[in-house]
């Protein structure tokens, strides 16, 4: 019985993710016990420059900054199944929908006195240029058949000077300090909002899937896609809607991004951040040739990336030597949550339950 | 079939992207204006140029304006120095790529420009063309980017010295008399000039002196959303620190914003020095309301030193020493004045 659990557990696309989240955890632990007066787990109350009590702690850091990551998480893990293929352009594209939403909350002035439109206007512009940048991806992907890494390639080498031209390459400031509420903290509430829009996202995307058959038409497409043809599903319009979902999730990552520091920086703003959300989807253990999917492991394998970041950050790793730190990890995290492994480790289970029977 | 229209699809958006690039009102040739040049013969232009009549041809070759806010600056101070009114007809060509510059370097030597005005995105690989342009008659002048070429090659370089605008920073906060220095030092992207010039002043100065620590020094990659991470990691370990020293002024405003959520007061005679580099003009007006303490300048204005080195080559004079050197300003939140916002804002 305990062994069946075992090959159960083994077999589960949640365990890597776990285990590094378990790792990470006792890693931090480990140096707490060596830094006294450091505490990984502590979440302390401040009062921030505004004058409002806010949470605080690397564990609210954590889920600050991991939020966009989770969120485009979300879209790339529909790409990645449906297609078979990854968006490079993510980051390039949040550039777009990020300077579209400031022309538009700006009316082309870079400093403007006040908000030339609602908030709410400019991040339904930034949904619609989001969309439409998805749109374009997926008409390359899924109509014109092109591998999604090139179709993608276009934007993400023309997105960056897109956006700059969007706004004549001036770097508009956002005025109103409400728009700064997506990226910090609401008045009064504690949390960061950031949080809360990724949960949103996360339970939207969750209701999808469970009350639509968009998961199950979407593996269909990705694990053979004439045989889904033959059953009735428009594998075109599948792939199609998949890059449409992910060009509305980077238009919230891009009002995240944007309002975090209510201006934009066409070169930098959410810079590689495409490999990352790419990395997301690995770190879930979701092949990245398509096919099935599981979203959970996705959105957590987001959040240890950024947790992994804010460990590196609290040792002090050298800055150069960083990313060295950071593939290493990686590395070592995809390994073990590739097929291959895990199969040989399921293989190795059941070739010890053998052995034990072969005693008995 | 298939593969031509992606081929088309590809060139249209790279050719759109192209316009893109150039949407700064960046046009192939600046301040030409058609054939103005046989009717401008008259004195009514009151800036004339020493070769009176005939305006001087000016090829210059920039990096990508949209590479960032200097660059931007930049590239607007010469096309506002380089007009038909001052005397000039210039042909400008963009380019973060060393090959793409040097082509159009060639295409500007056949064109038979007077000058050939070069910040070179690469340092190497531009002897042969230099050489062409020398055997041409081609005057040429290096501006924010040195290169790896034999200095009879050129007839001067001006450049901005990064190790100096390191230096005036820390002279400054050295100026500041703190019993104690606990420095956030955020990096720009390593082994760039800036940051190599930026933080060897004060890794120097730390090194040095006893009460000044490094709290942690990390690279953020000029960008503001990592700047702010690594702060919120050092307000999250609850290390004491007294100044914030980033490398430019992006990656100072993330560091505040990490300040301000932790309630941490910032500015003029508050709790944490606040010191960037660009002079933006957002960045300067932060200093003016003393939010930040300290900005240093990185300077893009080459346009006016460049004009004086023609006029004095057309006048028949030398230029005495090959490297420029930049006046480079540093501005402190106490004396700075709504005149310096306006004058030295990027």
């Amino acid at each position: 019985m305990k062994k069946i659990d075992l090959k159960k557990l083994l077999s589960n696309q949640l365990l890597i993710p776990f285990t590094a989240i378990i790792i990470l955890c006792i890693v931090n632990i480990i140096y707490d016990c060596v830094n006294t007066d450091a505490a990984f787990f502590a979440i302390e109350t401040k009062t921030n420059n505004s004058g409002f009590t806010v949470f605080s702690g690397p564990l609210i850091t954590i889920l600050d900054n991991g939020s966009e990551l989770a969120i485009l998480a979300i879209g790339m893990t529909l790409v990645t199944a449906a297609s078979g293929g990854q968006d490079i352009s993510v980051g390039a594209t949040i550039a777009i929908a990020g300077s579209a939403m400031l022309r538009v909350l700006c009316g082309g002035n870079t400093r403007p006195e006040t908000l030339a439109a609602p908030i709410i206007v400019g991040f339904l512009v930034a949904c619609i240029v989001g969309m439409l940048c998805g749109a374009f991806n997926g008409l390359l992907v899924s109509v014109f058949r092109i591998q999604p890494m090139i179709a993608t390639l276009i934007l993400f080498t023309a997105g960056r000077s897109i956006a700059a031209w969007i706004n004549n390459n001036e770097l508009p400031i956002v005025p109103d300090p409400k728009f700064a509420y997506f990226g910090s903290f609401i008045p009064g509430i504690p949390i960061p909002t950031t949080v809360f829009i990724a949960a949103a996202c996360i339970i939207v995307a969750a209701l999808l899937l469970k009350f639509t058959n968009l998961g199950l038409y979407t593996q269909a497409v990705g694990i053979n896609e004439s045989s889904s043809r033959l059953n009735g599903i428009n594998p075109t319009a599948i792939k199609f809607i998949s890059f449409i979902i992910l060009g509305l999730c980077v238009a919230v990552a891009a009002l995240i991004k944007v309002s975090r520091l209510s201006t934009i920086n066409y070169s930098v703003i959410a810079k590689d951040i495409e490999m990352d959300a790419i990395l997301a989807v690995a770190l879930g253990g979701n092949a990245l040739s398509g096919g099935k999917f599981n979203m959970w492991a996705s959105i957590l394998g987001a959040y240890i990336i950024q947790f992994l970041t804010t460990t590196l950050y609290r040792f002090q790793v050298d800055s150069s030597a960083l990313p060295a730190y950071k593939a290493v990890v990686v590395i070592i995290l995809v390994v073990f949550s590739s097929p291959v492994v895990r199969d040989k480790l399921s293989s190795l289970s059941n070739k010890k339950k053998a052995l034990k029977k072969g005693v008995a | 079939m298939k593969k031509r229209v992606v081929a088309l699809l590809t060139a249209a958006v790279m050719a759109f992207s192209m316009a893109a690039c150039n949407g700064g009102g960046a046009a192939t040739t600046g301040g030409s204006t058609g054939g103005s040049t046989g009717g401008n013969t008259g004195g009514s232009d009151t800036s004339a140029p020493a070769a009176s009549g005939e305006l001087i041809k000016v090829g210059i070759i920039n990096n990508d304006p949209n590479e960032s806010g200097y660059r931007t600056a930049n590239d607007k101070d010469l096309q506002n120095m380089f007009t038909a009114a001052n005397g000039y007809e210039a042909k400008f060509a963009y380019s973060l790529k060393n090959d793409e510059q040097i082509q159009a370097a060639q295409g500007f030597i056949t064109d038979e420009v007077d000058y050939l005005l070069l910040s070179a995105a690469d340092t190497a690989g531009w002897d042969g063309v230099l050489k062409d342009a020398q055997a041409a008659g081609v005057k040429v002048i290096l501006f924010d980017r040195t290169i790896d070429a034999d200095p009879s090659l050129y007839e001067a370089s001006i450049v901005s010295d990064m190790a100096k605008e390191g230096q005036t920073a820390v002279d400054w906060l050295a100026g500041q008399g703190l019993s104690e220095y606990n420095v956030i030092h955020i990096q720009g992207v390593m082994g760039s000039a800036a940051q190599r010039g930026r933080s060897g002043a004060l890794d120097t100065k730390v090194a040095a002196e006893s009460n000044w620590n490094i709290v942690t020094q990390q690279t953020a990659e000029w960008n503001a959303e990592k700047a702010q991470q690594i702060v919120q990691s050092v307000i999250d370990a609850k290390t004491p620190f007294n100044v914030i020293y980033a490398e430019n002024d992006d990656m100072a405003k993330g560091a505040v914003a990490a300040l301000d959520s932790a309630g941490i007061s910032h500015g003029v005679g508050k709790d944490v020095i606040v010191m960037g580099f660009d002079c933006n003009k957002w960045a300067l007006e932060e200093l003016l309301n003393q939010n930040w303490n300290y900005d240093g300048q990185c300077n893009p204005f080459q346009a006016s030193y460049i004009d004086n080195i023609i006029k004095t080559l057309e006048s028949g004079g030398s230029v005495g020493e090959k490297t420029i050197i930049m006046d480079e300003k540093g501005f402190d939140a106490t004396t700075i004045t709504q005149e310096d916002v306006d004058n030295y804002g990027i």
